[in-house]
């Protein structure tokens, strides 16, 4: 079970929160006017990283915010959390 | 490769056990092959089977950069069925029960096969119209599938909890050609069956760069034990797919999870079947040894670590403590995870890539084991021919652009 570092209420355990995907994913402003491949990427890829992993969680049993977090995902360590809006830490420019 | 029978078992146990040879070659790796799989599970040991055996490619390597059979085809519950909702799957599922009931003759190597039946059972109202609708598609396709009151849910697996229960069973499917069968046996069995046609099995030889040629057609691989050139090259590396294909700089629809499966002491014979729920998410059989075999569900996150959260299986255990009363004093002896490769809409992706001469078998996600030979079959046919064979045409790579998808996410009415 992970230990997550809420950025509002701090260090809660994993049942408290929910996992929201990878972060930072754009939608596009007018969807009408991407490609097929472009929609596609938007909804269906994600970098499945081996290594650092900005991801989404939400802390539904508690604050009920989202926020972002690095982990990496070799060994479930987060290096960061931070709040939504906010750049990612410096580790996420090392991500594979 | 010295062949088995009733014969040459008891007269190599007459003589103490000696003079058994191993069972596949440790392999060197050649400097060229026709063609490379990259991933030693049972999927891409039976793709070099079905390569050597059905399209006589037998200048061809396996790459394991473990052991044979240890992610996930040593890893899963065992589990197999082909009462998909939608024809293409279940077309494709139900190939790989056909392959299963001959493979171990045609292996020479007993997998352990056992269609004791497998029962999905419905606790809600939507549940059982969602069965129902199971077993109307499956019949119509031709595929075995029959529903089953709460009583005779209760008369096919005795040890059910039908009613004082949270969820109370409202009914069941029951698919009698679904069963188990022994795991590493498949991987076993398929390594030595393709070593005999001449196929290279290569361990701790992990792949850590793909090569390409000026018009970007793949000529090879870079590995922990250096370099081997192919112009065929079929990956079927389960949670480790994304990272194999980012080589190549092809992007899938997958993300990994870990899924956890847990194993008690082992017990006489008391469970005769395999019996899931979806609803209340467990996964129990019993093994051979004597074992339950117990799975839970996946963890939220993506992760390649192969291991997950205690609360997961705990969740999955509470369901089986629920369902059987009896089993409350039971003891898990092991628990592990797997990483298991999990497309949008929970179908494998088999077929092409964009890069000439790479090919693609993932997405298998948290149900591949049941596929093995099936799944093996067709991508052999995929690489020997450079076309997808009419079963697995409909799980391309294109189909998450194109629209085309093959939603067993929303049929499976799971919670994933």
């Amino acid at each position: 079970m992970l230990l997550i570092e809420c950025p509002y209420c701090g260090e809660r355990p994993e049942p408290e929160f929910v996992y929201g995907g990878q972060a930072h994913v754009a939608r596009p402003r007018v969807p009408a006017e991407v490609s097929a491949d472009e929609w596609a990427r938007y909804l269906y890829l994600r970098n499945n990283s081996r290594g650092v992993h900005a991801e989404r969680w939400r802390h539904t049993h508690g604050c009920g915010r989202f926020f972002n977090a690095l982990r990496d995902t070799t060994s479930d360590q987060f290096l960061a959390t931070y709040k939504v809006g906010e750049p990612p830490p410096a580790a996420a420019k090392v991500a594979r | 490769m010295q062949r088995f029978s009733g014969l040459s078992l008891l007269r190599r146990g007459l003589a103490g056990q000696r003079g058994w040879q191993p069972q596949w070659r440790h392999a060197e790796p050649k400097p060229a092959y026709d063609a490379l799989i990259v991933g030693g599970g049972g999927h891409g040991l039976g793709t070099a089977y079905y390569l050597a055996s059905e399209h006589r490619l037998t200048n061809i390597a396996v790459l394991e950069k473990g052991w044979i059979g240890g992610g996930n085809t040593g890893r899963n519950t065992t589990i197999i069925r082909s009462n998909y909702l939608f024809p293409e799957s279940a077309a494709l599922y139900d190939h790989a029960v056909k392959l299963w009931e001959g493979l171990s003759q045609a292996l020479n190597y007993n997998v352990m096969f056992s269609q004791r039946g497998v029962m999905m059972l419905a606790h809600t109202v939507h549940d059982a119209q969602v069965a129902k609708r199971h077993v109307h598609a499956n019949r119509a396709a031709g595929v075995d599938n029959e529903w089953l009151t709460p009583r005779e849910a209760q008369a096919f697996c005795p040890l059910l909890n039908i009613g004082d229960i949270r969820y109370p069973v409202l009914g069941a499917a029951l698919q009698r050609r679904g069963g188990t069968a022994r795991h590493d046996a498949v991987a076993w069995g398929y390594a030595r069956a393709a070593d005999a046609l001449g196929v290279d099995i290569i361990e701790n030889c992990e792949v850590t760069g793909i090569r390409r040629n000026a018009d970007g057609a793949v000529e090879g691989v870079e590995t922990t034990r250096g370099t081997i050139r192919a112009p065929r090259i079929g990956v079927a590396a389960a949670g480790h797919s994304s990272v194999v294909l980012k080589m190549a700089d092809v992007e899938l629809p997958l993300e990994s999870y870990p899924l956890q499966a847990l194993v008690s002491e082992p017990v006489k014979p008391v469970f005769p079947c395999v019996v899931m729920s979806n609803t209340i998410h467990a996964y129990i059989s019993q093994s051979d040894k004597g074992e339950l075999v117990i799975g839970a569900g996946t963890d939220a996150y993506t992760s390649y670590t192969q291991r997950g959260g205690p609360h997961i299986t705990g969740h999955a255990l509470e369901a089986i403590c629920e369902l059987f009363p009896t089993f409350r004093r039971m003891r898990m002896l092991r628990a592990w995870g797997g990483i298991v490769d999990v497309t949008p809409d929970r179908s494998p992706i088999i077929g092409k890539t964009g890069v000439p001469g790479l090919y693609v078998n993932c997405g298998w996600g948290t149900g591949g084991f049941k596929a093995t030979p099936g799944s093996a079959h067709v991508f052999a046919w995929t690489i020997a021919r450079d076309e997808p064979h009419p079963l697995n045409a409909p799980f391309t790579l294109e189909r998450f652009r194109d629209g085309n998808l093959i939603d067993e996410a929303a049929a499976a009415a799971v919670m994933h």
